[in-house]
């Protein structure tokens, strides 16, 4: 009787923490539809900002801004990323330098985004350059490797074996087998990989505040201050005016929508098997 | 490919190398005492830790905020991470298993600043409104509850964020290393005439202990770096107060503050020396979580069930 209690109890408070953790999350996504959507008109991505304290602009320096440091942003991570995940998943396999580049991933993966910005900001912004879209950009690069890396391992690792040894049996050198075999069946995971790293860096602010800087007005050079999505929300949520509010949480919708539809078509590839496809 | 994958060795060379330049300044200055001193101003007789104008920096609040704001987030998340990987993996009915676990998903890739948003102008009035009246009522006696900070913004708020944001990450990885216990651990406390907790306790929880050690630890990780939604809501003073409900400031808060308006040079070294213990910190931290949950997943048992 007692242990049938305690069976019920501890049922009981299984379903309740679900209960209290599925609550907030649903309240968050509920407001920010809410608010967003109430909040969304065409201007917010045709116009820039107006000044302070007056109503209206939008938001379309910052949305392009995104797009610049993204830009930079992939274009130091991918590369670089999907390298270092062809060696893990190919050439490294099982020896103690993969182990070791594997376990850095992740524990780099854990470094806060600040302290990065931070690292930036002394290696790139100088008096000569002080605030730049490039730097922002690298510092997003930098967190986008240990990420891209290690899902382009995983994917490489669910290619099947009977497909490289398929290749091998044929006298492809390895080299050719692992690029155009083993690397073109996992594409499609690796691409996804490599959006969900952006969707993850897409929303990052905190080193952004000191590389990019943020800019009121349209610019996209790589050495000037730049506007991004993220950093316009913190500073239009910190700020007195309602309109600003109003702003923020339309773009907080922006970025939500984006980076769920990219984290949902990872799952959709990965859990529908696409790399099954060869097999 | 082997550079490319000797270059994430490059890139924590080259972080702690930048830090641990630019915070050169501020350690020839003020040393260890930078984390636990503090000055008393001869004036108002009042402690004071960060005077930027008159170069005084001490970091002993930040540190205090961090390790406050962080354990209120793992006291509220662990319980509730733990529930509902349990509910998730032994008790859950098919149909809801994948939602849930997708939502759970989507929660970890929100963006940290879009937390804030929702902090600052739902969680931080809720708190203002309902909890923290109550909370004064109920618990003020103890000391950790007696404040009359009128703003809602405090260390309540950003623990209760934090908690939301650290959920997904111990919650999931709690499911994975309960997964990784072979189902005949299970079926053999089954058979032994256990009840379903009974067998959850004895037959999964007890093997995946040390896995759902490490998640909790990954999950500090999370909690001690994260920026922006305690930046938005933990009302950035430079305090040590005894009260939950004062308003602090985390260390990842205050270089979110102000590194980019910086009075000096100074002032810059001693926010990157935060910064270098942060990242230090984060590191071991991380470090150890990932050996933990390793010890757990790694070899055979996750093909076992």
């Amino acid at each position: 009787m007692f242990r049938t209690a305690t069976d019920g109890l501890a049922t009981g408070l299984a379903v309740l923490a679900t209960v209290l953790v599925v609550v907030p999350l649903v309240a968050i996504f509920v407001y920010l539809i809410y608010k967003g959507a109430s909040s969304l008109n065409l201007a917010f991505f045709t116009r820039i900002p107006k000044p302070e304290g007056e109503v209206g602009g939008g938001m379309a320096n910052a949305i392009v801004g995104s797009g610049v440091l993204l830009g930079v942003a992939s274009a130091l991570g991918v590369p670089i990323g999907i390298a270092g995940g062809i060696f893990l998943a190919e050439f490294g396999r099982g020896t103690k330098l993969a182990n070791a580049v594997r376990f850095t991933a992740d524990v780099l993966n854990g470094v806060p985004s600040i302290v990065m910005g931070v690292a930036v900001y002394g290696l790139i912004v100088t008096p000569a350059m002080p605030f730049s879209a490039l730097s922002g950009g690298v510092a997003l690069g930098i967190m986008m490797i240990p990420t891209v890396t290690r899902t382009t391992e995983e994917m490489l690792l669910m290619v099947p074996h009977a497909v490289r040894e398929a290749a091998l049996a044929l006298g492809v050198p390895n080299w050719r087998s692992v690029l155009s075999i083993t690397v073109k069946t996992a594409s499609p995971g690796i691409i996804t990989g490599c959006m969900l790293a952006f969707a993850r860096v897409a929303g990052e602010t905190a080193p952004l505040i000191f590389t990019a800087f943020g800019n009121s007005n349209w610019s996209v050079a790589l050495n000037r201050p730049i506007s991004a999505l993220p950093l316009e929300i913190y500073r239009y949520a910190i700020s007195p005016y309602d309109d600003q509010h109003r702003q923020a949480w339309a773009a907080a919708l922006v970025l939500v929508v984006l980076i769920v539809a990219a984290v949902s078509l990872v799952r959709f590839v990965t859990s529908r098997g696409v790399l099954k496809g060869a097999s | 490919m082997v550079l490319c994958a000797l270059s994430i060795f490059g890139i924590v060379v080259l972080i702690a190398t930048e830090l641990v330049r630019g915070s050169q300044l501020s350690w020839a200055r003020f040393g260890f005492a930078f984390f636990v001193s503090r000055f008393v101003d001869p004036e108002t007789r009042l402690p004071m830790y960060w005077d930027p104008v008159n170069g005084h920096f001490s970091a002993l609040p930040f540190v205090f905020g961090t390790l406050v704001s962080s354990f209120l987030a793992l006291l509220l998340a662990v319980p509730l991470a733990i529930g509902l990987a349990v509910f998730l993996t032994e008790m859950c009915p098919r149909v809801l298993r994948a939602p849930l676990a997708f939502l759970t998903e989507l929660l970890a890739a929100i963006p940290s600043v879009i937390y804030g948003l929702w902090a600052m102008f739902i969680l931080v009035p809720l708190l203002r409104e309902y909890v923290n009246p109550s909370l004064i009522k109920m618990l003020g006696w103890t000391g950790f509850f007696n404040n009359d900070n009128p703003t809602g913004l405090g260390f309540v708020a950003a623990g209760v964020i934090l908690a939301i944001m650290i959920l997904p990450i111990i919650s999931s990885l709690t499911r994975e290393v309960m997964n990784a216990v072979p189902g005949s651990q299970r079926e053999a406390v089954l058979a032994l005439g256990a009840t379903r907790w009974e067998m959850i306790r004895v037959g999964v929880l007890r093997n995946a202990r040390i896995g759902i050690v490490g998640a909790i630890i990954l999950g500090l990780g999370r909690a001690l770096g994260e920026t922006m939604a305690v930046t938005m809501v933990i009302g950035n003073t430079p305090q040590i107060q005894r009260s939950l409900l004062a308003s602090g400031a985390s260390m990842a808060s205050v270089i979110a503050n102000e590194y980019a308006e910086a009075a000096g040079d100074l002032h810059l070294s001693a926010l990157t020396e935060i910064g270098l213990a942060l990242f230090i910190v984060t590191i071991i931290v991380n470090a150890l979580a990932r050996l933990l949950v390793w010890a757990v997943t790694r070899g055979g048992p996750a093909q076992a069930h």
